[in-house]
């Protein structure tokens, strides 16, 4: 849908402002950052810092952690499976590595464990490759520039981005690995911007010191995941892939070690045994649990599986009391809403701008202090753009940068986004974008050591379903970053542990009978499942008329 | 404060999804529309946003013979339209070790001699939704130029609706997919400043400096943070730091 005359008589203010913020921009006069202080005073018109929008957990080994009500509601369910039903002595697959989740992560840690000699099955929800890498477009950090930049500086925006609470042993094997990934990528293939002698370009995103952000134009995590995919098939021998088949449960051995899992074919809903030496959760986040409502930028398939599983097997979870919020996501055309806008939009010279056409705040700012800072100017200050769907809306004003670095940037730096607007009948080189915070990425998760191992011995964790490397929030770049560092750690780890570890025959589920009896005795509803494997969209007039259909969660069953 | 924005009440319009009616609002793309409807997808969806290629499809118009494609997520639905979801379209992938490859175009004839069934027909391109110019690269590759088969076929999302349409039945963007590959590796120069920062993080130059901000308080920390100094925006590639800690 493209712009009615009522947005595009608010457009007119924006345009009226536009020189001279060109001209301020092209003398380098930014909106001063805020201090410390500031940036914690903003912070309280975070969702985060909403006291009823979480709950103390009930169950678990993280009894008592306040989280939201949607992550509550999963890590309080039973399982969906029921213990006494399955035979665990009909083992379907065997192998070496078990891969949970064939994203970034997952792939990543695929590959580096058939390296070193194990034979590997990833089980994953969707297509190998549908994931929030495949989604990721901005870019991926390291210190590569030696002249200006190192792990050291790294190290610093991290923690600093993170509110100084990061995992420093994580942190540092982050800035450490980072420029090593990047050039095991290039080796693979994957074609990163650069210069015609090689140098990689590098740009800032918010947060950071140092220009360091490399990127693939602007589909950086489709060019990684689709070359480490490439990467898997070619290995077929040893790296076996099963798709649209979500592991459901994880299961010990009489040694209450990770022994493999249980996977759920969703289209013939028949469940299988995978038997494996050691296993590597990769599942990815939760975008699509919509926390307090908000839309999200999320793949179809992120909703915490991974957390519900690992949880119940009896890995604590950490930093889930925060949630990143996108702070640029599309929140009009409505058939575009929740996607995101990539931060380089703002790196490359767009301002954000109210109902007035004013510049609120300094756009380089961490994603928490920016997303709050755009809530703040809407509903605290009422400076936002009504849409005319109902909701609130800021200018991403990128007709900017084409004025800043002439004209044909914006399509040629953003084709993906140029050709989106396009089939909307808007042109975003002429128009700005409305944008809302959008629900981005799962800070937290559980908790892990920089050798990606876990409390349950057998269990690796990989990618954004673990938590503490970023803190409590996590700088754009990083992501893309610790998947494949952490993924390539994990699969190496989990290796050695099939190899030379490994110990136990019998697999056991008494970890979800116990886990079950705990939700029952805390006095919990009884129709909650978990985990959700896929987001509910039918509308309740449609489920009003599903008479023989029952709901338990936002599972259908004829039960 | 300014005047409200007038909402938009949703029109509902007719759509047929395979072969049957369904009343959906008028401004939903064809994915959200079906889910509306009651469908709940577990093939056919993946990013909801353009960039995986899972969510092909394929329709016609009232009263009009032509073949429509396109994206379910990315779609946005038309009164009496006829649509069908496709399942994701088989074609062959050839599996090679990449570490052998060097580069030569003849590589990939090897690999995929199909390459030369192509007759030119463009079917593939007018079916593409990334806009691609796949007779182009596919074009390219014949004369061997990979590095511009690489360039033209960047936006692929691998949907798999030119191999759906190709007369000569080839496997479009596995052949893209392989020349992407090489032109990375092989056909551009490696960054030499990441060999040099990767075997001075191997010859433990920074380990020194990480381990004092490992052992750092929080106090020292912010302090540093907060004193770092910043790479103005509009700095060329060659600006260097005043002070050099840790460089
Ligand atoms: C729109 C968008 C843009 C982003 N941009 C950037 C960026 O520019 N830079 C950056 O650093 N980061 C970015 N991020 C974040 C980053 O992409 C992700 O955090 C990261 O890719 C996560 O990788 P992962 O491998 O952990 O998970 P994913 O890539 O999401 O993979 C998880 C996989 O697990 C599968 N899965 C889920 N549940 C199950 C189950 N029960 N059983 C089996 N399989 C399961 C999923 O289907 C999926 O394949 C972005 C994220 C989004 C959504
Ligand atoms: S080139 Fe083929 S596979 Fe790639 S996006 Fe276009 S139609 Fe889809
Ligand atoms: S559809 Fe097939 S035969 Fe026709 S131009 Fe494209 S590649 Fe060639
Ligand atoms: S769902 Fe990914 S392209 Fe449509």
């Amino acid at each position: 849908m493209p712009y009615p005359q009522e947005l595009k008589e608010l457009i007119k203010i924006v345009e009226s402002t536009r020189a001279e913020r060109v001209e301020r921009k092209k003398k380098n006069e930014e909106v001063p950052f805020l201090s410390l202080d500031e940036r914690k005073e903003m912070l309280n018109n975070h969702p985060d810092f909403k006291e009823e929008g979480r709950r103390p957990l009930k169950v678990g080994p993280s009894k008592n952690y306040r989280i939201a009500h949607e992550m509550c509601n999963l890590l309080e369910a039973r399982s969906r499976v029921n213990p006494d039903d399955i035979d665990l002595s009909k083992i379907d697959y065997e192998t070496d590595v078990l891969v949970i989740g064939g994203g970034g992560a997952g792939t990543a840690a695929a590959l580096l464990a058939q390296e070193q000699g194990a034979k590997v099955i990833i089980a994953t929800k969707l297509r190998h490759g549908d994931a929030n890498t495949m989604m990721a477009e901005g870019g991926i950090q390291a210190a590569t520039k030696g002249h200006k930049d190192s792990p050291y500086y790294h190290y610093l925006d991290v923690m600093g981005g993170g509110h100084f609470n990061n995992v420093p042993e994580l942190v540092e094997k982050l800035v450490t690995e980072a420029p090593d990934v990047i050039k095991w990528l290039e080796s693979l293939g994957c074609n990163f911007s650069k210069f015609p002698d090689g140098t990689l370009h590098t740009i800032h995103g918010g947060g950071t010191s140092r220009k360091r952000m490399h990127y693939a134009a602007d589909i950086t995590g489709a060019e990684m995941m689709r070359t480490i995919r490439d990467e898997a098939r070619n290995r077929i021998a040893d790296i076996k892939v099963i798709e649209f088949s979500p592991a459901v449960e994880l299961l010990l051995n009489e040694k209450g070690h990770c022994a493999g899992a249980v996977l759920y074919n969703m289209e013939t809903e028949e469940y299988f045994i995978i038997k494996a030496k050691s296993v590597v959760m990769a599942t990815g986040g939760s975008g699509r649990l919509h926390i307090q409502g908000f839309m999200t930028t999320n793949h179809y398939g992120a909703t915490a599986d991974g957390i519900v599983m690992g949880y119940r097997a009896g890995v604590p979870v950490c930093f889930l009391h925060t949630v990143q919020y996108h702070p640029t996501g599309i929140v009009f055309p409505e058939q575009a809403e929740g996607i995101l806008i990539t931060e380089k939009f703002r790196g490359s010279g767009a301002n954000l701008v109210n109902i007035d056409g004013q510049q609120f705040v300094n756009e380089r700012e961490p994603r928490d202090v920016e997303a709050a800072s755009i809530i703040k100017e809407c509903i605290g200050r009422g400076k936002g753009i009504p849409t005319p769907t109902g909701k609130m809306g800021i200018w991403l004003d990128s007709p900017m940068i084409d004025m800043l670095s002439g004209e044909g940037t914006v399509e040629r730096e953003f084709p993906g986004k140029f050709i989106l607007y396009k089939r909307f009948g808007i042109d975003i080189s002429k128009d700005p974008m409305l944008i809302y915070p959008t629900l981005h990425y799962q800070n937290g998760g559980l908790e892990f050591k920089n050798t990606g191992e876990t409390k349950v011995p057998g269990l690796y964790v990989a990618g954004e379903v673990g938590g503490g490397i970023h803190g409590e929030n996590r700088l754009m770049g990083n992501s893309l970053l610790d998947i494949m560092v952490f993924g390539r750690i994990a699969g190496k780890s989990a290796t050695i542990y099939a190899r030379e570890k490994a110990n136990g025959s019998k697999l056991s589920l008494e970890h979800v009978v116990r886990y079950n009896k705990e939700v029952a005795e805390a006095g919990i509803e009884p129709e909650k499942v978990a985990p959700m494997l896929l987001p509910d969209y039918t509308s309740s007039s449609t489920k009003a008329r599903q008479y023989t259909t029952r709901y338990l969660g936002t599972m259908r069953t004829f039960k | 404060m300014k005047e409200k924005v007038a909402a938009v009440e949703a029109k509902m319009i007719p759509i047929y999804i395979m072969g049957k009616k369904y009343d959906v609002p008028e401004s939903l793309t064809i994915m959200k529309a079906m889910e509306y409807a009651g469908y709940k997808y577990i093939r056919g969806c993946g990013c909801r946003g353009g960039v995986c290629g899972a969510c092909s499809t394929v329709y016609r118009r009232p009263n009009d013979y032509k073949i429509y494609t396109g994206l379910a997520c990315q779609t946005v639905v038309e009164p009496e339209m006829y649509l069908t979801q496709l399942p994701f379209y088989p074609a062959l992938r050839a599996t090679y070790d990449f570490a052998e490859l060097t580069g030569e175009p003849e590589q990939i004839f090897e690999l995929y001699p199909e390459l030369f069934r192509c007759v030119a027909c463009n079917a593939c391109t007018k079916v593409c939704p990334m806009d691609v110019e796949v007779m182009d690269y596919i074009a390219a590759l014949k004369r061997g130029d990979i590095k511009a088969a690489a360039q033209i076929s960047f936006d692929c999302i691998q949907c798999g609706l030119c191999a759906s349409r190709c007369m000569g039945e080839l496997p479009q963007y596995h052949i893209a997919q392989l020349a992407r590959r090489l032109n990375g590796a092989y056909l551009t120069p490696r960054a030499e400043h990441l060999k040099t920062m990767v075997a001075n993080i191997e010859a433990g130059r920074y380990t020194e400096c990480l381990g004092k901000l490992k052992a750092s308080d929080e106090e020292n920390l912010k302090k540093l943070y907060t004193a770092r100094e910043m790479e103005p925006a509009s700095a060329g590639e060659d600006w260097t730091p005043k002070e050099n800690t840790c460089l």
